[in-house]
């Protein structure tokens, strides 16, 4: 039998060649259909290549599942030895599947989405270079690797965020909204970063499966720890946009929108539960981050969900939405349950890559109208995109037996069984604020008046765009049925399969009794407050405006502070960003660097050519001087011999 | 004793080196157009010679009665020699076009020059090595004055040969001291007196006169006044073939003598090569600021580098010797192409050297500017080149060792050298074109500058490759 495995290497240069093929002759290729199809090849084939060895996988014993395929010795100097090798588990075969699937349907969609671009082929190079860095960052077996394909993620975020540079983006201009996610990702890369320089010294080691043997010796509660794990969950909130650095999210809606779907909501910002769940073993060692994790998910759950409701651009509201999803599986890793949380990281990127795509085909068929007050009475026109947006719509809402019931109600199961009552009670309210801002999008946009320019004529997207929406509507739908609780009589396959990845932390974790009427009474209470939520939306947004203009008033206030975000970026602007530019502009800047660095470093300059210029000198091309030189030279080495 | 066939076939590299060049003198005079042919043909000769090589690679022995080493750390060298000697064929095919100079007889002497380098790296007898040597600098001196019309190039020839012989003379009084010591050349010999034998004055001032003499060949502050003229007279790609074949060779020998007396740890004769090495680095990095032709630059920039290697050969540990022999290879390919791009833009004899020159190269010719720049990257050692990778082995061999005070100076001198490898880079990129001359590219310049270019590069991002290879060579010797 064939031995997929060896066949990893592939995964991850076919992305590599596309993007090569693309950048460097992309200028030259004058068919838009031959990027894309050399993109989408870049893509597809890693799917299936991965396909099969999860078949390979799923056929052999539990215990033989892990594959480490070792390319190349990338650093060996001293102690510190990192090889460029990959590690195939059932963790990283999942996101493998998932970066390269939906990746494959968005890049599939993009070619309808980019057409007649400028720079279409530029933008197809930086999607497959994008897809290559995520899949070293999923597959690397080390923690060096994985952080090159971190920053290599952050680096195709921030060129696809400013991807449109001419164009403008809210007040300023996207090269802006790129700035902002490149610093404020920094932020988290350095935690990211001073995590691994302490795992090194104290390990002498990067290599995961060495690190977690190492670590799972050490007492639960370990400072050492839980200083790493604080680290790296900082560099997680970071890339997976948590409070305090999920400021950058919702201004990378600037990028195109298949950029927004693949990028900023189905892969790059669910980097973070996937190192969490990638160094379970050694999170749950130390509960008081544990903690952390869990108070920071449920509390940007809640906070997210809140601005989202009052948003008006569609993208921001799913920015939003997306930044509160993300809570979630925060909130699941925080409580110990890492494979709800992949489980649910799996169901969004279906649904919200697919809210995005539709998304999108509103947008395009609109002409890049994006206030969903300037939509309205869309569904006659684009049918397609109406019927997929309202699977995603009702999936994220956790309606059954959609593939966002399952996962978000193994979230809040577990939150409540192994957490407690209150981070039950708050993803409780936050499933409801979820549906609410989700209906109130499918109202605002697709119901009631039209309320777009006379002039558009709405159509349908063409098909290399609605089949991808298909494809994930489809996904959304059933994707949930491989992970039926047990409460319902069916088989957790997913959880099942996780199963060895999560042995060590699954360990640690108290054990609960499993009670069904419990389980039972919070999957009717979540589906109560979601079709509640949906009634609310219904009557607000579509039978009745006005009604939903008199609670603005009323609140009037408190509408303000969600408009505004809750001042967030106002806030960082005072106490961070403004009293570090003075520091800059008086101190460091107009002092500093232009007296004493650029001082110290022009005048040794000028002292080293002076200098130059007077010893060049000594070579004066006559023969004879230079064997007086010479001989000089060897008078002095025995002059030093004989004293 | 009479030397078997196994002997022969040790030495059949450089045998079929040797061969090629002569076959080339005959044909010249039988066949009328074979002058059209003789480069394939001197690449063809080193091609096979390689093949010998690589066979032989794996059983390291000595022949001709304890004279020559085959094997591994000669095999390796005799490659890096072939490769050397195909990149310069290939380059020059430009340049033959522009002057009208003896095709066959310019092939001829590169070949023998090599032939010489690998004798140097193979010599396991102090005389094997010297007689070397002489092959290879013979060569250079005639190949230093090959522009015959140019004055500058006569003169370069000349003073080439008078210090040279200057030079031969400490060397060959070295090996004279040495072998009334010990009694014998043979290099394995020398080495079961040690370290007995060091503390005799004479052995030891035989090992400094012979040092003197290698540290000319070389290009060691102060010996190195030569370097700087005859490289700006010879022709451009001979030069390159200098500054990669000949330091290499000379390197080559230089470990095969030294690292056993360095490894001994005789205070005086690591005091005074670190002295060396670190003159070599601040005079070469600091006359090389304000030079403004650019084959001058690259001589004292040779120079400097000529310091960082001997950073990692003082430091005898496996650190440094691999490290110098990855920095040798690197180098060789590194200054093979930069003295190629050269070439290329002079398109007669002595013009288009000054750094003007190079305005705007970008805008004429990219493929050009791309190379150049990989070359002077490599050369500043930043990554992701492979003179990083190089430059860092040897640094922290020298800390091992704690040399850190060369460490220290190599990184400070470094950044000196970052301001002319620099501007050339900002004159080609940042700077509008000054002049309309013609850049004629043949293919197979371009083969041979893509080649120097992707090796540069790969051997950045994955050194590993090359590093096996230098292991294994170690194991043995």
């Amino acid at each position: 039998m064939v031995n997929y495995i060896n066949y990893t290497s592939l995964i991850l240069i076919f992305p590599l060649i596309g993007f090569l093929i693309n950048g460097v002759f992309g200028s030259k290729l004058k068919s838009e259909k031959l990027i894309g199809s050399i993109s989408v090849l870049g893509v597809s084939i890693p799917f299936f290549i991965s396909s099969l060895i999860l078949i390979q996988m799923l056929s052999s014993n539990i215990d033989e599942r892990l594959y480490i395929v070792n390319l190349f010795s990338w650093i060996d100097v001293g102690s510190l030895k990192i090889n460029v090798s990959y590690l195939i588990d059932e963790l990283s075969i999942i996101m493998t599947l998932i970066v390269t699937g939906v990746g494959a349907l968005i890049h599939i969609y993009a070619i309808g989405y980019m057409h007649g671009d400028k720079s279409f082929w530029r933008f197809f190079a930086y999607l497959n270079l994008f897809i290559f860095a995520m899949l070293n960052l999923v597959l690397a077996d080390n923690f060096l690797l994985m952080f090159l394909g971190w920053e290599g993620v952050g680096l195709c975020s921030y060129l696809l965020i400013g991807f449109w540079y001419d164009r403008n983006f809210d007040k300023s201009t996207t090269a802006d909204a790129a700035k902002k996610a490149f610093i404020v990702n920094r932020i988290g890369d350095f935690g990211f970063l001073i995590a691994l320089f302490l795992i090194f010294t104290n390990f002498g080691s990067l290599e995961f499966v060495d690190v977690i043997t190492q670590a799972s010796v050490l007492q639960s509660g370990d400072e050492l720890l839980t200083a790493i794990t604080l680290l790296l969950f900082l560099g997680a909130t970071g890339k997976s946009a948590q409070i305090p650095l999920f400021v950058w999210l919702p201004d990378a809606m600037a990028g195109p929108t298949p950029v927004s779907a693949l990028i900023h909501a189905a892969t790059m910002v669910t980097a973070g539960v996937y190192l969490l769940a990638r160094t379970s073993a050694i999170f749950i060692l130390a509960p008081f981050t544990m903690n952390v994790v869990a108070i920071i998910g449920i509390t940007t759950a809640i906070f997210a969900g809140t601005i989202g409701l009052v948003q008006n651009d569609i993208k921001k509201v799913l920015a939003y939405s997306t930044i509160s999803q993300l809570g979630y599986m925060f909130l699941a890793c925080g409580v110990g349950a890492f494979s709800a949380a992949i489980f649910h990281l799996m169901t969004h990127a279906f649904f919200k890559a697919l809210l995005f795509l539709a998304a999108g085909s509103v947008i395009h068929a609109l002409h890049h109208e994006q206030d969903i007050y300037k939509m309205g009475g869309l569904k006659k026109y684009l049918p397609i995109t109406f019927f997929t947006f309202l699977i995603a719509a009702l999936a994220i809402s956790g309606i059954p037996p959609l593939s966002g019931f399952f996962s978000k109600d193994e979230i809040l199961y577990k939150a409540f069984s192994f957490g407690s009552f209150w981070y039950w009670f708050f993803g409780f309210i936050g499933a409801g604020l979820t549906t609410l801002y989700m209906m109130r999008l499918v109202y605002l946009t697709f119901y009631g008046n039209e309320n777009f320019d006379d002039s558009i004529k709405p159509h349908e997207s063409p098909k290399v765009m609605t089949i991808p929406l298909i494809v994930l509507a489809i996904l959304s739908a059933i994707g949930g049925l491989i992970g039926i609780p047990h409460a319902l009589g069916g088989t957790n396959y997913f959880e099942e399969f996780l199963e060895p990845v999560f042995k060590t932390s699954n360990s640690q974790l108290p054990f609960v009794f499993e009670n069904i009427t419990t389980e039972y009474l919070l999957m009717a209470l979540s589906v109560a407050i979601s079709i509640c939520a949906i009634w609310y939306a219904r009557n607000l947004f579509l039978q009745n405006l006005k009604k939903s203009e008199l609670i603005k008033n009323k609140f009037s206030s408190a509408h303000n502070i969600l408009v505004n975000k809750y001042f967030v970026d106002e806030f960082y602007e005072k106490i961070f960003i403004n009293p570090i530019k003075k520091l800059s502009d008086s101190f460091l800047w107009k002092w500093f660097d232009i007296k004493i660095i650029d001082g110290l470093i022009n005048n040794s300059a000028k002292f080293i050519q002076y200098l130059s210029s007077v010893l060049v000198k000594v070579q004066t091309g006559v023969t004879e001087n230079y064997v007086q030189i010479f001989v000089l030279g060897v008078t002095l080495i025995l002059l030093k011999i004989i004293l | 004793m009479i030397p078997t066939f196994q002997d022969y076939l040790n030495v059949a590299p450089i045998i079929i080196v040797s061969a090629t060049a002569l076959l080339e003198i005959v044909f010249q005079i039988i066949f009328k157009g074979f002058k059209k042919y003789v480069n394939i043909f001197s690449i063809l000769g080193l091609l096979i010679s390689i093949y010998f090589a690589i066979i032989n690679f794996d059983k390291v022995s000595m022949s001709f009665s304890n004279m020559v080493f085959s094997g591994k750390y000669a095999s390796f060298f005799e490659i890096l020699f072939c490769i050397i000697g195909i990149l310069t064929i290939l380059q020059s095919s430009t340049i033959q076009k522009y002057y009208s100079i003896n095709k066959i007889e310019y092939n001829v002497l590169i070949l023998i020059s090599i032939v010489g380098m690998m004798v140097m790296s193979a010599g396991a007898d102090l005389i094997s090595i010297f007689i070397g040597l002489e092959i290879m600098s013979i060569c250079f001196y005639v190949l230093a004055g090959f522009a015959r019309n140019q004055i500058i190039a006569n003169e370069a020839s000349l003073k080439y040969f008078l210090l040279g012989a200057f030079a031969t003379g400490f060397l060959l009084y070295g090996i004279a001291l040495i072998y009334g010591t010990v009694g014998t050349t043979n290099i394995i010999k020398i080495a079961q007196h040690y370290p007995i034998a060091l503390s005799l004055d004479l052995h030891l001032l035989g090992l400094i006169l012979l040092l003197i003499g290698l540290a000319f060949k070389v290009a060691l502050v102060p010996f190195h006044m030569w370097q700087p003229d005859v490289y700006e007279g010879a022709i451009t790609n001979v030069s390159g073939l200098m500054a990669s074949g000949g330091k290499t060779a000379a390197f080559a020998s230089f470990l095969l003598i030294f690292s056993i007396p360095l490894a001994a740890g005789n205070n005086n004769l690591i005091e005074i090569v670190s002295v060396l090495a670190a003159l070599s680095m601040i005079v070469g990095n600091i006359f090389g600021l304000v030079q403004q032709n650019i084959k001058r630059m690259l001589a004292y920039s040779s120079i400097a580098h000529t310091g960082y290697i001997l950073v990692g050969i003082i430091a005898t540990n496996n650190f440094g010797n691999h490290g110098a022999l990855f920095y040798l290879v690197v180098y060789s390919i590194t200054s093979v192409g930069a003295f190629g791009v050269a070439s290329i833009l002079e398109n007669e004899f002595g013009k288009n050297l000054n750094i003007n020159d190079y305005s705007g190269l970008s805008q004429k010719n990219k493929f050009l500017a791309f190379a150049m720049s990989v070359f002077m990257f490599s050369l500043i050692g930043i990554p992701p080149f492979a003179g990083f990778v190089g430059k860092y082995y040897l640094f922290a061999a020298a800390i091992q060792r704690d040399l850190t005070w060369l460490v220290i100076l190599g990184v400070l001198t470094s950044i000196v050298s970052l301001y002319y490898y620099l501007r050339l880079i900002v004159y080609m990129y940042f700077r509008d074109p000054e002049n309309q001359n013609n850049i004629i590219v043949t293919n197979d310049f371009k083969i041979a500058i893509s080649f120097s270019t992707i090796v540069v590069i790969l051997f950045g991002i994955y050194p590993s490759s090359l590093f096996s290879v230098i292991r294994y060579i170690f194991n043995i010797y």
